[in-house]
């Protein structure tokens, strides 16, 4: 599991940018692609280009229209306006029956009636392909899923986790161009889901197949995926490699959808290489480099995220700085995050490890402290 | 103490409810017919004591069951009743998928009336809802005065009295027996089901086939008992509505009962009845339990 991860470089982490190669072309294409029902608009003209060997991952709250962006994919639904193209071919007119995607789904969707081993052959049979191959194919996914065991069981005598990858298993079997995971992860407890985290990007590795997951959960989405996608109101709000969409958000709503971020708003200032940030009576003003260009008085948002922010007890000498009082601490354990109450009444996080003990800690409740930051630290947003 | 008490009651039930009127009925199958009331004969007189008890076993023979088999009309009434139980059977499964997976399928709002309209037909007696068949089936029936009316046939159907009146009569009263349990397993199944098959290769009929049917089967064969199991003995459909022509075991018994007043071979028919059901019925609970153990997990 976690064993075979480690030290093979994650696809995020090699060369694999095919999103950065202009002659490169994309297994999956969506021009200009809506879907409504009836009043209701899922998809609101949406583009976008998904790569072979791509984990992608469609990533936004419910009802941001992700799921129909897969089902759609499947043959499940079918775009009211736009076309989708696998290969290079207009897929709408294939019927889901015929199409070289499988799903796996979120409800697993095993056949009750059939045991693990038929779950598997089911989509091969239907396929018409020779007893021979059927039984070596199953037995490969059988083993790849670690499954060899359960093979005469049937799912409601396995454990989640175990009927988790014969749904893996059963979607892999017809080695389809493109697999989609509709939430799959969504059942199992927190461990167990990290666990499989990593065995499915292993999993993706080995097989080579596209992954397209869906998930409303962004640590999930930020750990196996290559690339992120940031949904909302049927609309893509972002897409990029997890890190960027962390470090590099684009806009508030990712900023704050993606991980822990203070926002500070207020007007910008052009000044030097970056501006000035004007946000509040009585506080300094902060500094942030950008290369955006902002207008005099223009609205800025800064964003900040937690970890990057230090807390003293001493003034410091940064470029950033400013003081308040220790209004609340949550202890993580491996990590404290500090709410710190400004004199203005804004609440700023600043997150720091727990190198020692938690009875040597330095600071506590009512502490004055000081909070700075490097003018790198942080991101300065439009919207 | 009071647990054992309150295991004993189903049995007391069923012993008092079920097998001794069985032992009567067996006893009086193996006594002789005589003019007299009770219309049989030995009858246990316990003033006598012992050697009373033992001359009264004497008297008791197969004898009525051996007649049963000398007289072709009896076999021919089983295995008519059998015949018309099975086809009934089978034509009731036929309307009564369809109704139970357009009931599973419609929108859950739905769900609650379409199964009020399966059962409301039970708020009314069943022998006036067969009856009222006499009146839709007959000759001047509406169905003729209908048909006649559109054009559709210029002579009146024969319909009622005959084999087709039989079946439609026990195709109507039985058909909630069958939609309900059938309902009953589709409605647990989960749509991801089909929409897997159809991701996996299915066409939409091979899916049904392969998912719908199989996820069904335990509704199918639980509705299938329920219809078959009391169509065998069924008396008031045929005798209503089947006329002279129909043979079935249920009109034989009721005529040996009560237009022979032969209480024995009567009985004697009863007992076979009984022994020709309680294998179906076997069967129909060893799918409940199964279908119970299956849902357990």
């Amino acid at each position: 599991m976690a064993d075979a991860a480690r030290g093979k470089p994650m696809p995020h982490q090699g060369i694999f940018e095919p999103w950065t190669d202009p002659v490169a072309k994309p297994l999956i294409q969506f021009q200009n692609v809506t879907k409504r029902f009836g009043d209701f608009t899922a998809i609101d003209d949406l583009s976008i280009d998904i790569f072979e060997k791509e984990f992608f991952a469609l990533l936004g709250p419910s009802g941001c229209g992700k799921t129909t962006l897969m089902r759609m994919l499947a043959g499940f639904e079918a775009p009211t306006t736009g076309t989708i193209l696998l290969a290079g071919d207009d897929i709408s007119p294939i019927p889901p029956n015929k199409r070289a995607v499988n799903m796996m789904f979120q409800s697993y969707a095993l056949f009750p009636h059939l045991s693990v081993y038929d779950n598997i052959a089911f989509g091969l049979k239907r396929e018409g392909m020779p007893k021979l191959d059927i039984h070596a194919r199953v037995e490969e996914m059988l083993r790849l899923t670690r499954l060899e065991r359960f093979a005469r069981r049937k799912p409601h005598q396995i454990s989640g986790g175990q009927r988790q990858r014969v749904a893996l298993a059963r979607s892999l079997a017809k080695a389809p161009k493109l697999l989609l995971l509709d939430e799959p992860l969504g059942a199992l407890d927190k461990k167990l889901r990290q666990d499989t985290q990593f065995e499915l990007m292993d999993i993706q590795e080995k097989t080579g197949t596209t992954f397209v997951i869906v998930t409303h959960d962004q640590e999930e989405a930020m750990t196996v995926a290559s690339r992120v996608a940031v949904m909302d109101e049927g609309k893509l709000i972002q897409v990029s490699t997890p890190d960027v969409l962390y470090e590099d958000p684009r806009s508030v709503y990712v900023a704050d959808f993606i991980g822990d971020v203070n926002l500070i708003e207020g007007k910008a200032k052009p000044s030097g290489d970056g501006i000035d940030l004007h946000w509040a009576e009585g506080q300094p003003v902060l500094h942030c480099k950008t290369a955006k260009p902002f207008g005099e008085g223009q609205t800025c948002h800064l964003a900040i995220r937690p970890e990057k922010i230090a807390i003293h007890s001493q003034e410091p000498e940064a470029r950033n700085k400013l003081c308040g009082k220790i209004l609340d601490i949550a202890y993580l354990g491996n990590i404290s995050t500090y709410h710190v109450e400004l004199p203005s009444g804004h609440v700023i996080k600043a997150q720091s490890a727990n190198t020692r003990r938690i009875a040597r800690r330095t600071f506590t409740w009512d502490d004055t402290v000081w909070l700075s930051w490097t003018d790198t630290a942080g991101v300065a947003l439009e919207r | 103490m009071a647990r054992r008490f309150l295991i004993l009651v189903p049995y007391l039930w069923l012993l008092a409810l079920f097998l001794v009127p069985f032992l009567i009925v067996l006893k009086i199958s193996l006594s002789d017919p005589e003019i007299s009331i009770p219309p049989y004969t030995p009858t246990l007189d316990w003033r006598e004591g012992w050697a009373g008890f033992t001359d009264f076993l004497s008297q008791l023979d197969f004898e009525n069951f051996i007649f049963l088999t000398e007289d072709d009309l009896y076999w021919k009434a089983y295995l008519s009743s059998l015949q018309i139980a099975g086809i009934s059977t089978v034509l009731t499964l036929l309307v009564g998928f369809p109704i139970a997976y357009g009931m599973a399928r419609a929108a859950p709002d739905w769900r609650p009336t379409l199964l009020m309209l399966v059962i409301l037909p039970f708020w009314t007696s069943f022998l006036i809802r067969v009856y009222s068949w006499i009146g839709i089936l007959a000759n001047e029936g509406y169905l003729n005065q209908f048909l006649l009316g559109i054009g559709v046939i210029s002579d009146p159907l024969t319909i009622l009295n005959t084999q087709t009146a039989v079946y439609i009569g026990i195709v109507y009263t039985y058909l909630p027996f069958m939609v309900l349990p059938i309902y009953s397993a589709l409605e647990k199944m989960d749509d991801s089901l089909l929409e897997a098959g159809e991701d996996l290769g299915c066409s939409r009929l091979s899916a049904f086939w392969l998912i719908t049917v199989p996820l069904s089967k335990a509704g199918i064969i639980a509705g299938c008992f329920l219809v078959f199991i009391p169509t065998l003995g069924e008396f008031v459909i045929p005798s209503l509505l089947g006329g002279s022509e129909t043979l079935m075991i249920g009109k034989v018994l009721w005529e040996e009962f009560f237009n022979n007043r032969d209480w024995p071979v009567a009985s004697a028919v009863a007992v076979i009845l009984l022994l020709i059901l309680i294998i179906p019925i076997i069967l129909f609970q060893r799918n409940e339990q199964k279908q119970r153990e299956a849902e357990g997990q």
